[in-house]
């Protein structure tokens, strides 16, 4: 009993240990952004190395679910006479929803690891060591910036899956289906609101930039410097970072969307 | 201290953990502008000695001082400071992989001083020069060889010029060509810039080829003995006989500890 005890209380200890430890690199890490924010061109070509590889993995995915929400929506409004709000509900579910969301799962997986991977290699190559032995911070030379580019290219990219989507419900909804197109396209210029709607869906996915990027950095960066930890790093980092956005999503949603 | 000593490290003891310590009390004085080897096996803190010089790591006791500072890895300043004047070649390099061969050696230049870009392209094809590897400066780091990469490495080690330069494991790995190649570059680039030189290797022969000074160091952290190369190799020391000879038996043993082999195989004694 007492060794049942023991070990919930030493797990306990340690996952305390080891989220206190996650903050204090976190709050390094915003230390060292406005560092970053002086040498833009660092940002810049982070930026293209996580934003614009992400670019057909997110667009595929926007049109395949746009094409997909359409037709499920397009059959569950029938039957009430409601397929007239069609382009609405497509609208909202992906602006608010989906585009955030879905997209932060996608970042997590592609440009996420490819972040934890890079970092946790250059530690297993001692180019961390190398730039620390320069009189060079890795935390601003390497971490700050691939955050912040972490941080502006996961709106960019939400926004971008939500337009695609939209244009793959188009496509389903009215060159295949039939929906009227002035229809579909009024009712979500009448009821979607830029500050409500598509503004919260931003503000969210730039939270889950933020998020999705401090864990795929930290991962890297606290990687035991061998390939089984690289690989294991990788793995934890989408895990991780899915499960925070799912969580925070929730909180997001019931903190922006509370009133009707 | 004496006056030509410009790294001191003094009863220093080291440990990753409390468990197990990598440095026992360890004493060395580094002269200025000489190559001083440290040999010894894989293992017995050749490495970790380099890093404390570095302040990556802190003394659990004892002192590392720098042309007479200490280095202090909680004063984060004047750490950075000391680093400026450390060049730093590590075993395999540790060149950044996302850069080409000018953009690796141009990388100290473009970070700490505000020269223009014709004037680091000039440095550092001087430097790439001074390694016989101008002509690879836009390569891209996937495309050298190892024994290319520990040269290029060399290369941005000295593109701030500094005064101490410290090699970690230079020979391992390297043909013989790239290992006389790079045995030569030391000591030369010591000779021509009158830089501070510490060589960790575990090549007897080619340290001693190139340095005025050595320290040999065994397994548990220890310093066995230190003097020029040639009183090195006259030592009646067992211990440093072996390890310059390269005999299999002897302090050093061969057999990891374990219970006789007439026990281990169940053999009536």
């Amino acid at each position: 009993m007492i060794a049942v005890v023991e070990s919930i209380g030493r797990r306990t200890l340690a996952a305390f240990s080891a989220l206190g430890h996650a903050a204090f690199f976190f709050m390094d890490l915003l230390r060292h952004v406005p560092g970053a924010l002086r040498r833009f061109s660092l940002v810049i070509a982070q930026m293209h190395a996580i934003g614009y590889n992400s670019l057909v993995i997110i667009t595929a995915s926007g049109v395949a679910v746009g094409c997909v929400l359409a037709l499920q929506m397009y059959y569950a409004l029938v039957p009430y006479g409601a397929s007239e709000s069609l382009g609405l509900v497509v609208n909202l579910s992906l602006v608010r929803e989906l585009g955030p969301v879905v997209t932060a799962l996608l970042f997590a997986g592609r440009a996420g690891t490819a972040l934890t991977a890079e970092i946790g290699l250059m530690k297993a190559g001692e180019q961390l060591s190398a730039m620390e032995l320069m009189a060079v911070d890795p935390r601003s030379r390497v971490l700050a910036p691939r955050f912040l580019a972490g941080i502006l290219s996961m709106p960019i990219l939400a926004i971008l899956y939500s337009a695609v989507g939209i244009l793959g419900a188009w496509l389903v909804a009215v060159k295949l289906i039939g929906v009227d197109p002035g229809n579909f396209w009024s009712i979500m210029q009448a009821r979607v609101d830029v500050f409500r709607d598509v503004g919260n869906g931003i503000v969210k996915s730039a939270v889950f930039g933020v998020i999705c990027t401090a864990v795929a950095l930290y991962q890297g960066y606290e990687t035991q410097a061998t390939p089984e930890g690289v690989a294991y790093a990788t793995t934890r980092t989408v895990v991780f970072s899915s499960l925070s956005v799912l969580a925070m999503d929730f909180i997001l949603t019931a903190w922006m969307f509370s009133t009707p | 201290m004496n006056s030509e000593t410009f790294i001191d490290i003094d009863h220093v003891t080291f440990g990753y953990d409390a468990s197990r310590t990598i440095l026992r009390d360890v004493s060395m004085r580094f002269a200025r502008g000489k190559v001083t080897a440290i040999l010894g096996g894989s293992g017995c803190g050749k490495t970790t000695l380099l890093r404390l010089i570095g302040g990556v790591y802190r003394p659990q006791q004892g002192k590392v001082t720098f042309d007479g500072e200490l280095v202090d890895p909680r004063n984060r300043e004047r750490l950075y400071a000391i680093r400026r004047r450390l060049g730093m070649l590590f075993q395999f390099g540790a060149l950044f992989t996302d850069l080409s061969v000018f953009d690796n050696v141009a990388f100290p230049l473009r970070e700490h001083m505000a020269l223009s870009e014709s004037m680091i392209r000039d440095i550092v094809l001087m430097k790439l020069q001074a390694v016989g590897l101008r002509g690879a400066a836009q390569l891209r780091i996937s495309e050298v060889s190892g024994g290319m990469a520990r040269r290029i490495a060399l290369a941005r080690a000295i593109a701030l010029d500094p005064e101490v330069i410290m090699y970690d494991e230079p020979f391992a790995g390297l043909d013989p060509i790239s290992m006389g190649v790079t045995a030569n570059l030391i000591r030369r680039l010591n000779d021509a810039t009158g830089a501070t030189s510490l060589v960790v290797s575990h090549d007897v022969k080619e340290c001693f080829e190139i340095a005025d000074y050595a320290y040999l160091m065994a397994a548990g952290g220890r310093v066995v003995a230190g003097g020029r190369p040639e009183e090195l190799a006259d030592s009646d020391d067992p211990e440093v006989r072996q390890f310059i000879r390269g005999e299999p038996d002897g302090p050093v043993r061969f057999h990891y500890p374990a219970m006789p082999i007439a026990q281990a195989l169940g053999v009536p004694q």
